[in-house]
């Protein structure tokens, strides 16, 4: 287990986004939100970030696309770098097309008369040439499963809908990063698998690094290769999955481990062990059944 | 009692959002209404404090018809926690939000005081008391919205998608903050698609799809029907997807809790051993 893991500055590292020593503090604010925040996102991975609410995460999102300090000012120390470049030299714009932002209510972020407007606003505000923008529209509904969409208006769709629209306006900003800030937390759980699904894609197919902001680990830990724990304005769990699920730490700050790694434990305090730490259900069976055959 | 008879309700738009609803949530009952996004849930409830009045059908409360009375006669009983905090916030601190019904309601200022102090540290927001709810993250929105309703101790307390934007910890709280309420003997109806939620609380459940109820029964029975589950567009709860991964061994598969699998599991490796 990682805990405070040291950064590591070498250049060669695979980082697209670091940050060292952040502080921050928003406006007005007594207390900061952030209070050292030093954690390093490899390109390519799916990292879900976790932890109590109001415990910094959508802060820190808001330092990786540069809303901190560019948009909300307050006080920041330390520092956030992204592919390469310090966020405070950046402009909002600018960094747009390394770290796209999906917010938590989709309903905050589509205003345009039609999907396809709506998709390619982001691409008008680059002043992306026509065709092209064209091109990158029809590829981001594609890529989201929303082409039979695109003239409807936005707010006539449904929640998950409405999610797939979000999605698709910061993926046709084509970024190296997206975030999604608890993109699931209005849908029925089929609908957020869906959902996780998309995103799953977006990484396999396009690499792109995922930043999940989430709770519910029962859906989304099996997508994760990083697991980044926060607790009041700090990184307090920092590793793969099982290892973060499994501490004792993650349980004791009431991160919701998933059931097949409680099973797992709770099997454990009784004297069974199973031979791994299972994050989901199917790797809980595989596991039991491991046991259940040798005796 | 809320009696819900042939229930229709049809949005001015035309979207027909309840197609004949026949319900009765007993006095003291612990309620569980899920089901996929747009299957009317929050429709539904919505007539239950009157916010909303029948196209065709009935809702009566204690014996008087939704019809009948006005939002805020209904309300003094049956208090409503909205899914977006957003719609039910708009005092400029936290403190002034959680008195505000209390003062519409009539209650004395020193009631008013101890109630606004038990409700901001039952939800665990006290140290925000002076802070404006728009500064809040969601989570704690939410939990400013559900201190203001339960402040007055309504009857009975409807709460539309509680869990959204809460953490772990905080839903557990909130968890055993309901069937608390419920032992109290209040009627708590909770509008959820959270599934593990449910599972860990042990409710009567209710499933709907497009504008109907598709079922009925204790949390177990619904939740572990693979079937139903599926036509709800809700999961099993993980538990329940562990044990039946495994090939039939004879034991008990429509478990929704992890310390009862755990024990009909161990009781299995100690048979074998
Ligand atoms: N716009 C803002 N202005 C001032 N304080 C804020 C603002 N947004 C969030 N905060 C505060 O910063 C802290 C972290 O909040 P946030 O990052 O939203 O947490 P999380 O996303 O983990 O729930 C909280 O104490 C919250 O009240
Ligand atoms: N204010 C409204 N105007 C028109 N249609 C609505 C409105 N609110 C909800 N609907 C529609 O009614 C149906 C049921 O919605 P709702 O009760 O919100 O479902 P749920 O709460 O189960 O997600 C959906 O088709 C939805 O689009
Ligand atoms: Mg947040
Ligand atoms: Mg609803």
């Amino acid at each position: 287990m990682i805990e405070g893991s040291p950064i590591t500055v070498a250049n060669e590292t695979l980082a697209i986004i670091e940050t060292r020593k952040l502080v921050y503090t928003y406006s007005g604010a007594k207390k900061a939100a952030l209070k050292g925040v030093s954690v390093t996102i490899e390109s390519g991975e799916i990292v879900i970030l976790t932890g109590p609410s109001g415990c910094g995460k959508t802060t820190l999102c808001r330092c990786f696309n540069g809303l901190i300090p560019h948009f909300y000012g307050g006080k920041i120390e330390g520092e956030v770098v992204v592919a390469g470049h310090k966020v405070v030299d950046q402009t909002i714009y600018e960094l747009a097309r390394h770290v796209g932002l999906v917010f938590q209510n989709p309903e905050n972020q589509l205003f345009a008369l039609s999907v396809e407007k709506d998709v390619a606003f982001g691409l008008e505000n680059l002043a992306v040439p026509r065709d092209e923008m064209i091109k990158r529209v029809d590829w981001a509904l594609q890529m989201t499963g929303i082409e039979d969409l695109s003239e409807r208006p936005p707010h006539e769709l449904s929640g998950g809908q409405q999610q797939r629209v979000a999605i698709a306006c910061v993926l046709a900003m084509q970024p190296d990063v997206m975030i999604l800030d608890e993109p699931t937390s209005f849908l029925d759980p089929v609908g957020a698998q869906k959902i996780f699904e998309v995103i799953n894609e977006l990484n396999k197919e396009l690499g792109i690094t995922i930043i999940l902001v989430e709770h519910r680990l029962d859906l989304a830990s099996k997508y994760a290769d990083h697991v980044v724990v926060m607790d009041e304005g700090k990184v307090v769990l920092d590793g793969e999955p099982r290892g973060v699920f499994n501490s004792e730490k993650a349980r004791l700050i009431g991160v919701g481990v998933p059931k097949a790694t409680r099973l797992y434990q709770i099997l454990r305090e009784n004297g069974t062990h199973l031979s791994g730490v299972p994050v989901t259900s199917e790797e809980a069976s595989k596991l039991l059944l491991e046991v259940l055959k040798r005796d | 009692m809320i009696e819900v008879r042939d229930l229709h309700f049809t949005y001015p738009t035309g979207v027909e959002a309840l197609r004949g609803i026949n319900l009765t949530v007993r006095d003291g009952e612990f309620l569980a209404i899920m089901g996929q996004n747009g299957a009317g849930k929050t429709t539904l409830v919505k007539h239950f404090n009157g916010l909303l009045k029948p196209t065709a059908g009935e809702v009566v409360i204690d014996g008087v018809s939704t019809r009948d009375a006005s939002v805020a006669q209904i309300a003094r009983n049956v208090g409503f926690v909205f899914q977006n905090p957003d719609h039910q916030l708009f005092c400029e601190t936290v403190e002034e939000e959680v008195a505000f019904a209390l003062r519409n309601f009539g209650f004395k200022e020193t009631a008013i005081k101890n109630r606004v102090d038990w409700a901001l540290n039952l939800l665990d927001i006290k140290r925000y008391r002076e802070t404006s709810p728009f500064m809040l993250s969601g989570g704690e929105r939410k939990r400013v919205a559900l201190a203001s309703v339960l402040a007055w101790d309504p009857k009975v307390v409807i709460l539309d998608e509680p869990t959204i934007g809460q953490d772990h910890r905080q839903k557990e709280k909130l968890r055993q903050f309901i069937v608390q309420l419920n032992a109290q003997k209040k009627t708590v109806i909770v509008v959820t698609h959270d599934v593990e939620f449910v599972a860990e609380s042990n409710p009567q459940v209710m499933l709907m799809s497009g504008g109907e109820i598709v079922a009925e029964g204790d949390a177990r029975e619904i939740l572990t029907d693979q079937k139903l589950v599926a036509q709800a567009s809700i999961v099993s709860p993980e538990i329940t997807q562990i044990l039946s991964g495994l090939p039939d061994l004879g034991i008990q598969k429509n478990v929704i809790d992890v310390h009862e699998a755990t024990s009909i599991l161990l009781d299995l490796l100690e048979v074998a051993s």
